[in-house]
């Protein structure tokens, strides 16, 4: 590494730096401290140094909306991950040749809006929709479903919506794992699931938690898919800030849940951390 | 093959919504699922709309100015991020992966909070600052990615005969990161073009842009000419793709 | 005499299209320690592979103690593998490495424990058993893969280069620590090497293959002094060949003609009339002065370069017509070919018997 830099890079440095620390880093600083105010009559915070936005969150009626929107967003995780997982490790052990294409159709849906995609689901999912008209010509049912506008649609419309985010950092996982260490697995008497269970998952655990994190996080704050498919709208942690800041202005009360979120999204981060350290095969010696 | 059948219907169940709502933008039916005749009428429609010309037109703005700013810093501070060690490298390190992950909703409220604090008046220019601030750790991602094979020793080289750090970065680095630049580009145009979260937040009522326009017209239920419209962007959107893929699997 | 316990018989294997094994034909005795010897791409690493049912072969059948197993899988069989990556699981301790495949077999945990430790103790690890594989050294690394393999008693130990990526001190001791363990354990061991010193110091019987093929199958000994063709000859150890004309046969006496001069030598095997002779560097006897060379055959030259290589200095002598000869004589402090000058003519003999005459196919 080249030590000495000249005017160049640290023009570059400092611009980064300078653009980060002020819209990214501050801006959270700021968060951090006005959840330890108050709301004012008149203005947004009064500056005392108070516990009580936090307190108030463990108050039962806010409890249990970031209970329930937890559970919306751990269901999500759990059925994203179940879909995915074996979707990636496919895509993972292709023959070379097709995998950057079918890689290509993965990306295509994880770079279009999300808020496109949840919209298309509307004529799918609505009582006239196509998905009743389905299953109403099948025979599988004798009334259409009713799945606007319940806890349902939102269920479907997240794990749609966030697949993509799950899919691709397991699959990036996969991909790294030395498929040597499977055959010597096998060499050792490991069946076919053992090899799965014993050294594939484990060894694509930091791939399954940093799709956890990209699942997890967003199904507590998309506020946009329960509004637009209705059901569980003051269910979820976003529509809950969003609300406090822009309707009710209470933005102690609002950041010390964003804090929350913070909180959450840092211990992800550890967890990863500590999954990669343990399946790291770079020597320390 | 039972592999080959999950896959598909994976791939199915991932670009069905979409395949459908582009099919039924060109259906002549306004609400109902029966398909009535082929028609453009929902496309032309759109084009006589003028606050959604107006909006898609901000929209193009901002996608442009922000992503040709994130990439500019991003790429510049990517080069100095690979090839230097200095104070605070690992905080600069760890700022831009943790603002990959950050909920956009905490990004939101917390440029809202600075911006209300600063007073400064929502509109252009708090959009553009909202999304060159979540764009450009993405393309400092995809320009390390690219510059992860480089070889150090060239530049040292290139020093030893003589070259300034201008010319280093004009005539070494630069071709060799082109790719990724376009890459980071499309990505962070992308990303622009399709938030939502952010900048609901930061964004003033004069200025409207085009995902929260149809934000508002979702709510109000499926109209055709949403249709075209998402059709519209996902094509776009799809194009964008395709041609960044092409651009960073190019190799050296 | 050992009974077979392993027979490849008529194995072919090919990669799309590409041949990589003709025709293999080799019986593994038990409890014997055999290597495979070749250039990278001749094929040995596929022979252990199939054998150790991480590939199957495109025609053939292997059996092992007189059964069939083409159809077993590699979880099945009997073997077990030591990588040359090692491929020790980077998220399992020491410990949990070794006692995958007894864990695998499902032997009660009080067992495991018993075996792992002796499996510990044999590779001298025993206090490193708690650290994960990327804590420790290649050596380290090295006893780890090995025991995790004879934990499980195999039939067949199967080594693929195991040694390569080891430093030469190390690599030298590695040897020798293989060859007692495998002497300890009685276990059949397959190695596979590129280098044929490691080959000739390990081995009970050397398997000398190239492109696919088997070229000689013997003792260290039978395949040094006795090499069936010229590939073997050139491979192991080092070789000046002669091609010559083979004039006449009687008696069991050869007189073959080699560019200007004509060579009588005993020979009791069947000639071409185009064949090679072989005489090793370390057969050949300098001397200075023509009356001192003891026998009727020799060459004639100028010394062109000496190389001092600590046991040995190898003299390289330019004949008249240009080629180059090279010899090999032991060093020590009295040895008259530290004198000897750059350009000075030099006779070259060796004791009649100590060549090699080959076919030239």
């Amino acid at each position: 590494m080249n030590k000495k830099m000249g005017i160049f890079a640290k023009i570059s440095i400092s611009l980064l730096a300078f653009w980060l620390i002020i819209f990214a880093f501050l801006p959270n600083i700021l968060v951090l401290f006005s959840s330890f105010m108050s709301k004012g009559e008149t203005e947004f915070l009064l500056f005392d140094f108070t516990f009580s936005n936090y307190v108030k969150i463990a108050d039962t009626l806010y409890f249990s909306i970031f209970l329930g929107s937890f559970k919306i967003a751990i269901i999500t995780t759990v059925t994203t991950l179940v879909f995915a997982y074996p979707f990636a490790f496919i895509l993972a052990t292709a023959s070379k040749k097709y995998r950057a294409l079918l890689l290509l159709f993965v990306i295509i849906p994880f770079w279009t809006s999300s808020l496109v995609r949840t919209y298309a689901l509307i004529a799918i999912l609505k009582t006239k929709g196509l998905l009743n008209a389905l299953l109403l010509w099948i025979g599988f049912i004798d009334t259409p479903l009713e799945i606007m506008y319940t806890q349902s649609a939102v269920y479907i419309g997240m794990t749609y919506t966030l697949l993509p985010f799950m899919i691709l950092p397991i699959y990036a996982s996969i991909e790294k794992i030395d498929m040597r260490l499977v055959e010597a697995a096998k060499d050792l008497g490991a069946s076919t699931f053992s090899q799965f269970t014993k050294i594939i998952i484990p060894l694509s655990l930091p791939g399954i938690i940093a799709g956890s994190t990209l699942v997890f996080l967003p199904s507590l704050g998309m506020f946009f898919i329960a509004d637009i498919l209705g059901g569980a709208k003051d269910l979820i942690i976003g529509s809950f800030i969003r609300n406090q800041f822009l309707t009710f202005r209470d933005w102690p009360f609002g950041s010390s849940a964003a804090i929350m979120l913070t909180f959450i999204m840092f211990f992800m981060i550890y967890l990863y951390s500590r999954a990669s350290a343990n399946i790291s095969q770079k020597s320390t010696l | 093959m039972m592999r080959k059948l999950y896959a598909s219907f994976i791939y199915f169940l991932l670009y069905i919504p979409i395949v459908i709502l582009i099919i039924y933008s060109f259906n002549a039916s306004k609400y109902s699922i029966a398909w009535k005749g082929f028609t453009l009428e929902w496309y032309y429609k759109l084009l006589q709309n003028d606050s959604l010309i107006e909006a898609t037109l901000n929209t193009l703005h901002i996608a442009f100015t922000s992503a040709f700013s994130a990439t500019l810093i991003g790429a510049l501070g990517a080069i100095a991020l690979y090839r230097f060690d200095f104070f605070g490298k690992k905080f600069l390190h760890s700022l831009i992966y943790i603002l990959i992950m950050s909920p956009e909703i905490v990004m939101g409220i917390s440029l809202l909070m600075l911006f209300i604090f600063i007073t400064m008046p929502l509109g252009f220019w708090t959009l553009f600052i909202a999304h060159v601030t979540f764009s450009v750790p993405f393309v400092i991602v995809t320009v390390l990615a690219r510059m992860s094979g480089f070889d150090l020793s060239i530049i040292e080289a290139a020093k030893d005969l003589g070259a300034s750090e201008w010319i280093i970065f004009k005539s070494i680095i630069l071709p060799n990161i082109i790719p990724a630049l376009i890459a980071g580009f499309l990505l962070s145009f992308t990303l622009s073009l399709d938030d939502v979260i952010i900048s609901f937040f930061v964004t003033g009522p004069d200025y409207e842009i085009l995902p929260l326009k149809i934000y508002s017209m979702v709510r109000l239920g499926v109209k055709p000419e949403i249709n075209a419209l998402s059709a519209v962007m996902f094509v776009f959107t799809l194009f964008m793709v395709i041609l960044s893929q092409i651009l960073i699997k190019e190799k050296k | 005499m050992s009974k077979i316990l392993l027979s490849l018989n008529n194995i072919s294997k090919n990669f799309d299209k590409i041949e990589v094994l003709k025709n293999i034909n080799l019986d593994i005795y038990d409890g014997e320690f055999l290597t495979l010897l070749g250039p990278s791409g001749c094929g040995k690493t596929t022979i252990l592979r199939l054998i150790g049912g991480l590939e199957s072969p495109t025609s053939g059948e292997i059996f092992m103690n007189g059964k069939n197993i083409n159809n077993v899988s590699a979880e099945h069989r009997e073997t077990n593998t030591v990588f040359q990556s090692y491929a020790l699981f980077p998220h399992m301790s020491v410990y949990d490495n070794i006692a995958f495949g007894l864990k695998m077999k499902k032997m009660p945990k009080e067992s495991i424990a018993i075996e792992v430790k002796k499996a510990l103790e044999m590779v001298k690890l025993f206090k490193h058993k708690e650290k994960k594989p990327n804590e420790l050294s290649g050596g380290q690394q090295q006893r780890v893969a090995i025991a995790r393999a004879i934990v499980n008693k195999p039939l067949i130990l199967l080594l693929d280069e195991s040694l390569s990526a080891l430093d030469y001190k190390l690599r030298k001791e590695m040897q020798i620590e293989l060859k007692i363990l495998q002497r300890q354990l009685g276990i059949t061991f397959l190695f596979v090497t590129h280098d044929q010193e490691e080959a000739l110091s390990m081995s009970d019987r050397i398997v000398v293959m190239n492109k696919g093929k088997i070229e000689q199958i013997g003792t260290p000994k039978e395949v040094y002094e006795e090499p069936k063709n010229l590939f073997v000859a050139k491979f192991i150890g080092e070789a000046n060949t002669f091609v010559s004309t083979l004039l006449e046969l009687k008696d069991s006496r050869a007189k073959i003609q080699y560019k200007e001069s004509v060579f009588d030598l005993k020979c009791t095997k069947e000639l071409t009339k185009e064949c090679i002779m072989i005489i090793r560097p370390e057969d050949f006897r300098v001397e200075r002065n023509l009356e001192d060379v003891k026998s009727k055959n020799y060459f004639a030259g100028k010394l062109k370069d000496l190389i001092y290589k600590g046991t040995t200095i190898d003299l390289l002598i330019e004949t008249d017509d240009g080629e180059m000869l090279r010899a090999s004589e032991f060093y020590n402090e009295d040895s008259d070919a530290l004198g000897y000058m750059i350009g000075q003519p030099l006779y070259l003999y060796w004791v009649e018997g100590w060549e090699t005459l080959l076919c030239n196919e």
